[in-house]
């Protein structure tokens, strides 16, 4: 088990991934001054470069918002769907390439709202497709609306007031409908990020990795948070190392690894193995 | 009273004045900010509407459907991929008789991915059996907002009802209107006639959605075919109260200097106002040109087309959509059936333009004039269909 003060311990050595994995050309990227997803989306290329896997070999699948505009800037197969729709992409792509590495790229609207009975599909189904879904909690693109993630009692552009619903469990979700890798991150710790899609990468099956991540535009202005070391401060502070989603300290949020299942088939598998029985 | 306002403030504003019972919506650009700042109204309680932030257009479809059949009075907004992923509940709230009115800041559809102003969403809706209302200027958007709920309502309609304007061009654009008190307009649209079957009329259980095969499919589809046949009338009668009450008339065209035009240009939404500016220009060189802007596009008004254009001798169609493998654009083919049985009648052509919010200038609609004076030397208008403004 990775040892997040290991993690936090290190650093970010100078390196290549950029050069190798970003379309320079289409820089700089739309996302806000202090947004998280390109913290996240710079581990995604360093564990690509890791991995030592080609430009060539990796499918990179988004939907629609903030999250979405990722596939404009990864070097790689890419494609940019509608919103909610880049996991039934991403298990059409893997179906018919079971050779390539097909990762998505999710926000929270993608992965859970619009897109939320792909989620459980995909899950179910145990597709080899890596979904790393960036959770701001709220719909950034389209300037701040509440979300299925937004915290009950969290302010948005639609919930002026404070959310009356219950926000959606990403992590939960992915368990309870079968995902075989399930693991909760967030961007204040990017190194800890980048090992855990590293090792969602590398998981034969449907890999689920949660990454909260800071919008302090809308987010972090509506709740108390306008400064992106604020949001970052609050991950610190409200979330704790633990084995299941379930788990409980103080009101925070678990963090870590909590399903790394490598026994359950994977569904591209499974269909070669009926055709060649 | 005049208001400065961007125009989806503005009809979020003509939201609170209708006050519905349901509002269900999911956030699409460029029509956000309408459920956006309404939903606001709605946490400071000015209005008593229930807001339901749901998770896709398709529930958001869907909730207002249920709503509008138990007799509410209901109102949402969308656009381009939002308005497509109503599609299947689209037919069925007009099939249902559902009410509902609802905004289309009019955009673009997918591929590629494109936010601005366009009308492949609204044409993709023109079978739906949805009635659609368009609008030049941020004033008929809001004019029409506040006569589409009394049109869709009105017993001898009770049909969903769009309510178009351009995307980012109208509704980004901010513009000074006049507007009506709440009171006013309260008064104007009065409460919902209560529907003959409802429900929620726990006292007359009926069903909806129910199974017709090919026993009685054919005749759900010919009475829903004849229902649209009073519309035209309803519109019309709508607009005349609205006028005594704001001074502002409408019909279901808007003719521009047609009388004496030997080329008319037909055009929908804030291009109308591009081509009026430009026909004033060309008028002062001599030449007799004019516009026809379309308001009411479903019901199609067939006899009012014809009896526009009966003297014109070339006209041009602009397509802002285009219908991908069919003869021509949306539009044009709807004009062009409209005059295919007339005896006499004047030289079509076709020109798509402003594609994905590509600018539309007066330039480019004084070619598109030109085009249609070549076409009476040439006896037609050769090719058919012309793009305008676009790179070989």
């Amino acid at each position: 088990m990775v040892n997040e003060n290991d993690a936090e311990a290190s650093f970010v050595p100078m390196s290549s991934a950029p050069d190798k994995w970003l379309r320079k050309e289409h820089l700089p990227h739309i996302w806000c001054p202090g947004c998280g997803i390109g913290t996240i989306l710079r581990q995604v290329i360093e564990q690509f470069t890791k991995l030592g896997w080609k430009n060539d070999d990796v499918v990179f699948v988004t939907g629609i918002g903030c999250t979405g505009r990722a596939s404009g800037y990864v070097n790689a197969q890419t494609l940019h769907t509608i919103h909610g729709r880049a996991l039934p992409t991403a298990t059409g792509i893997k179906m018919a390439r079971p050779d390539m590495h097909v990762v998505a790229m999710l926000g929270d609207g993608d992965g859970v709202g619009i897109g939320g009975n792909h989620f459980i599909h995909a899950a179910k189904r145990n597709i080899g497709v890596t979904a790393i879904v960036v959770n701001n909690r709220i719909y950034g693109m389209t300037g701040g609306q509440v979300s299925p993630t937004t915290p009950q009692g969290s302010k948005s552009t639609t919930t002026p007031y404070g959310n009356v619903e219950p926000s959606m469990d990403v992590c939960k979700l992915a368990l309870g409908a079968g995902a075989t890798f399930v693991a909760r991150v967030h961007t204040a710790n990017p190194v800890y990020v980048g090992q855990i899609i590293g090792r969602a990468l590398q998981h034969d099956g449907f890999a689920v990795v949660e990454v909260l991540s800071q919008c302090p535009t809308y987010f972090g202005r509506f709740n108390g948070m306008p400064d992106p070391v604020q949001m970052l401060q609050w991950f610190k502070e409200n979330t704790f190392m633990a084995k299941s989603p379930e788990d409980e300290k103080e009101g925070k949020i678990p963090i870590g690894v909590f399903k790394d299942d490598k026994t359950t088939p994977e569904l591209s598998k499974s269909y070669r193995n009926l055709w060649e029985a | 009273m005049k208001v400065a306002l961007e125009t989806n403030q503005l009809i979020a504003l003509a939201m609170k004045q209708i006050e519905p019972h349901v509002v269900a919506a999911y956030p699409i650009t460029p029509s956000t900010e309408v459920v956006q700042e309404f939903s606001q109204y709605v946490a400071n309680g000015d209005v008593r509407t229930e807001f339901v932030p749901v998770e896709s257009e398709h529930s958001a479809m869907s909730a207002c459907l249920a709503a509008s059949l138990s007799g509410a009075r209901v109102m949402t907004a969308t656009a381009s991929q939002g308005l497509a992923f109503m599609w299947e509940m689209l037919h069925i709230a007009a099939a249902s008789r559902a009410p509902i009115v609802t905004i289309v800041a009019n955009r673009a559809l997918s591929a590629p991915i494109n936010i601005h102003g366009d009308h492949a969403d609204s044409m993709g809706a023109r079978d739906t059996g949805w009635l659609q209302l368009w609008a030049e200027t941020a004033q008929e958007a809001y004019d029409n907002t506040i006569q589409a709920i009394k049109i869709a309502e009105d017993p001898r309609v009770r049909f969903p009802m769009l309510v178009n304007y351009d995307g980012f061009t109208t509704s980004h654009a901010v513009e000074t209107v006049e507007i009506l008190e709440d009171d006013q307009v309260r008064n104007f649209i009065g409460s919902i006639p209560k529907p003959q079957y409802s429900l929620l009329d726990t006292e007359h259980p009926t069903s909806f959605g129910v199974l017709a095969l090919q026993d009685y499919y054919m005749e759900f589809r010919k009475a829903q075919a004849e229902a649209y046949k009073n519309v035209k009338d309803v519109v019309l009668e709508v607009a005349d109260a609205y006028a005594k009450l704001t001074g502002r008339k409408y019909g279901i065209l808007e003719d521009y200097k047609l009388d004496d035009a030997d080329v008319v240009l037909v055009a929908m939404n804030s291009a109308a106002g591009t081509a009026k500016d430009t026909v004033d220009a060309l008028r002062k060189e001599g030449k007799k040109v004019g516009v026809l802007k379309i308001r009411l596009f479903r019901p199609f008004p067939v006899e009012e087309i014809r009896e526009a254009l009966k003297n014109a001798k070339a006209v041009a169609v602009m397509d802002r959509a285009y219908t991908f493998g069919g003869p021509a654009g949306p539009l044009f083919e709807e004009v062009a059936t409209a005059m295919v049985n007339q005896n006499q009648k004047p030289l079509l052509g076709d020109f798509v333009t402003g594609l994905g919010g590509r600018d539309i200038t007066t330039d480019e609609i004084k070619q598109i004039f030109d085009t249609g004076y070549k076409a009476l030397e040439k006896g037609a208008f050769e090719p058919l269909v012309n793009w305008v403004g676009v790179r070989e």
